[in-house]
């Protein structure tokens, strides 16, 4: 007997009052984007929960790529049957008895359909004991069950699922509107740009370039965790901007121990212009207090002056520790590893100031002409769209 | 070329496929660049390696940073053996390994021997079988490692490597080293359930290409490199790596696990069947135990040549091989089926015939009526 249905939970979406319906949509959205390579499926959704009606695809496949969509908070696989007690215990029966590597299960019901006509602690009895005199060599364990045969009773039909495993949980992408997010390449900013997405961001991504002194590898390195980041949301845009020539002339014109400070200023101008221009309402990036010269609270203080965006910073209180735990979990920290030098680190000063003044900064930069390199830079941004899979690696998937 | 000859050597080697040579030859052509070089044409070689790598590492169910691409299957083991030796000597120097190793293991084991290395060769019965309570006894303190195949090449014994592997994870100090060369697509292993550290597979083995192979090593293995240099591999093995070779090997690899249930089933019964007709051919001695890997099936015909029934078998088109090819310059006797216990003049004359997935049932009647043949004539002429 197959499975032919996955049953998805909300979780935290049950919250949601009269929104709820927003959050649900886009949900479904999302699953139905993410499943595009399983043409057969069906998405139903109800106001409580979602079954994918499986149609012959394969449910363990799709319970995997499930697992990275935010708002999903627990999947189960299903069979769908009618509401009549000798088809629940024979399907019940068939399944428990084809599933592999189980010796011991537990039964529960939940019963919303008020007309059945057994409550469920009855109804647990009553399939329970079908279970134990139909089979030879399972037993009944409540506590650690090898396979849990939940059976819903609902007003439209019965749900008997098993394997029950939880989801991202969060909010779907999307349904929080869209940051950008400062993206280097390094450890922390993917983990930055994956938390804001758990809260249902929709994530487009800003990378500073400077060829010659940053190489292709190091771009190349951006767009490969912006693919990753791609897989939680439908795809990411990523802003390429050319920053060779401000960045050699803040080295040019500002006293050595500012230049960071006056880098980090620039940045957040031009990202801020970007996002203006995008319809874009904050900024992420993956600072985090204390760890660099520009993280301290007086750098923070100076080059957040610049913005009136919303500067969200998911990791400001964590450590190091834990960001790499997270990277490795999301399987991001193999790629932040590789060691391509980005634009921070090029032209970073022997001595960069870590208590910088606004006063001072502002004073440099009145003497420093910048407004056209900034224009000259928005203009010649260069906008990828990162999605899952592109033309090269199917080229490469063929060859392997 | 096809039908026109029987090829019945493939633990030597095999044929490549068509569709990895295809691979190989375009990877060849399109991305030709040193994936170590930093420009565009080094990235796309680069990037391609690294998808090889992550495949590799799907396969055999590992992370990618676990496989450590050689050239097959003799440097797999050299560096599993002497990397872990010379590495780890300072917590013991004791190696323990079977007498029915691939030459590579066990000429590994005694050059470490004239280090000052002491090497336990453990025996196996007369089905070539590894006793494991003999490799419990023969674990020690200083033990570092245990090097024992899954798959012997000469007589197809299957070791009892998940047992091995847990004697082994009792010992901290000790890494446990597969040569996987011989089961790799027609036997699953499964490295994590075996508690395997260490884990050689060749690409020629299995329709790939000679002079590519992987090493599997442990995320937290170390190991003494054998060749310094661009510290390519881990720096585990520098050198500047064979892109397009990598790539018809994880081909290879794919191709095979996906075929390897369907491949297993068929060659099994292919090796009933010719069991069988030894059997009940005259003069014949079977040396491959009942229980062993499909593909192989080694027998004697005591009181001939081994290499005169070759050449006899050859003028019918039919090409199969004296014990393995890796050990056939070597004396005449056979290690491997003196090592089973088998008296020397069904050592002497071993033969070994090995199948692989294009191998027919009609090739195998044909062969076991020509062997028929050939023995009974060439008996008549030793008269």
């Amino acid at each position: 007997m197959e499975y032919d249905h996955i049953v998805i939970r909300y979780g935290e979406l049950t919250l949601k009052g009269r929104n709820r319906k927003i959050f649900t949509t886009q949900l479904a959205k999302n699953v139905r984007q993410a499943l595009k390579d399983f043409p057969a499926i069906k998405v139903e959704k109800l106001r409580d929960r979602m079954y994918i009606v499986l149609n012959g695809e394969d449910p363990d496949a799709i319970m995997e790529r499930c697992r990275k969509i935010f708002g999903i908070q627990s999947m189960s696989v299903a069979l769908k049957v009618e509401n009549d007690v000798e088809v629940i215990k024979e399907s019940a029966l068939k399944l428990l008895t084809e599933a592999e590597n189980v010796r011991t299960f537990k039964v529960s019901t939940k019963r919303s359909n008020k007309e059945f006509p057994l409550d469920s602690q009855q109804f647990n009895q009553v399939l329970g004991g079908h279970l134990l005199a139909n089979t030879d060599d399972f037993t009944v364990d409540v506590h650690h069950p090898d396979l849990e045969v939940s059976v819903d009773l609902r007003d439209e039909a019965t749900y008997i699922t098993t394997k029950k495993i939880f989801g991202a949980a969060g909010l779907p992408v999307g349904s929080s509107g869209r940051a950008l997010l400062l993206l280097s390449g390094g450890i922390d900013s993917p983990v930055a740009g994956f938390m804001t997405m758990k809260r249902g961001v929709q994530l487009e991504a800003i990378h500073f370039h400077s060829p010659p002194y940053t190489s292709e590898r190091a771009k190349e390195k951006v767009l490969d965790l912006a693919e990753k980041l791609s897989f939680y949301g439908n795809s990411v845009r990523v802003h390429v901007v050319p920053f060779t020539a401000l960045q050699q002339k803040i080295h040019r014109e500002i006293p050595n121990g500012y230049s960071m400070t006056v880098m980090r200023r620039m940045m957040m101008r031009i990202s801020e212009a970007v996002a203006k221009k995008e319809g874009i309402l904050s900024l992420v990036t993956g600072e985090s207090l204390g760890q660099v010269a520009s993280q301290t609270m007086e750098s923070m203080h100076a080059i957040n002056a610049v913005t009136n965006y919303p500067v969200i910073r998911p990791l400001v209180a964590m450590n190091k520790d834990e960001i790499i735990r997270i990277s490795k979990e999301i399987d991001m920290y193999e790629i932040s590893i590789r060691p391509f030098e980005d634009c921070c680190t090029v032209f970073v000063p022997k001595q960069p100031k870590t208590k910088p003044k606004l006063e001072k900064v502002e004073q440099f930069e009145a003497n420093m002409e910048f407004e056209q390199d900034i224009q000259d830079i928005l203009d010649n941004i260069e906008t990828v769209v990162v999605e899952a899979k592109d033309k090269q690696d199917e080229d490469m998937d063929d060859l392997l | 070329m096809e039908a026109n000859f029987i090829y019945l050597d493939n633990s030597a080697t095999t044929k490549p496929s068509d569709q990895v040579l295809e691979s190989f030859t375009k990877a060849s052509a399109q991305y030709f660049g040193n994936a170590s070089s930093i420009h565009g044409i080094g990235m796309d070689a680069d990037r391609l390696l690294r998808k090889s790598r992550e495949q590799a590492a799907s396969l055999l169910q590992v992370s990618p940073n676990e496989i450590v691409f050689t050239s097959g299957g003799t440097e797999g083991n050299n560096i599993a053996i002497k990397g872990i030796a010379l590495e780890h000597q300072n917590r013991g120097k004791h190696i323990i390994t079977s007498t029915i190793e691939h030459p590579s293991v066990l000429e590994a084991c005694q050059g470490l021997e004239a280090l000052g290395f002491d090497v336990t060769y453990l025996d196996v019965d007369e089905s070539g079988l590894v006793d494991v309570s003999s490799v419990k006894a023969a674990m020690r303190d200083d033990t570092i490692l245990v090097s024992i195949m899954h798959v012997n090449n000469e007589i197809g014994s299957v070791q009892p490597i998940k047992q091995i592997g847990e004697i082994v994870a009792n010992y901290p100090k000790a890494f446990f080293h597969v040569d996987h060369v011989q089961g790799f697509g027609k036997l699953p292993l499964n490295l994590d359930e075996c508690h395997i550290d260490l884990c050689t597979i060749s690409g020629h083995k299995i329709h790939g290409l000679k002079g590519t192979g992987i090493l599997f090593v442990k995320h937290n293995v170390k190991l003494f490199s054998l060749a310094h240099g661009g510290g390519q591999e881990r720096k585990i093995r520098s050198g500047t790596e064979n892109v397009a070779g990598i790539v018809a090997l994880v081909k290879a690899m794919r191709l095979a696990l996906e075929s390897q249930d369907e491949v297993n089933a068929k060659l099994t019964s292919l090796k009933h069947i010719l069991m069988e007709q030894l059997q009940s051919t005259e003069g014949i001695v079977i040396n491959t135990p009942e229980q062993s890997a499909p593909h192989i099936i080694n027998f004697s015909a005591p009181g001939l040549k081994p290499e005169v029934v070759i050449h006899a078998l050859e003028e019918f088109g039919i090409y199969i091989s004296t014990k393995s090819a890796c050990s056939s310059k070597s004396a005449d006797e056979s290690a491997v089926l003196i090592a089973c216990g088998k008296e020397r003049a069904v050592a002497i004359s071993g033969l070994r015939v090995s199948m692989s997935k294009e191998t027919t049932r009609e090739e195998i009647e044909y062969f076991s009526q020509q062997l028929q043949e050939v023995t009974e004539k060439l008996r008549e002429v030793m008269r």
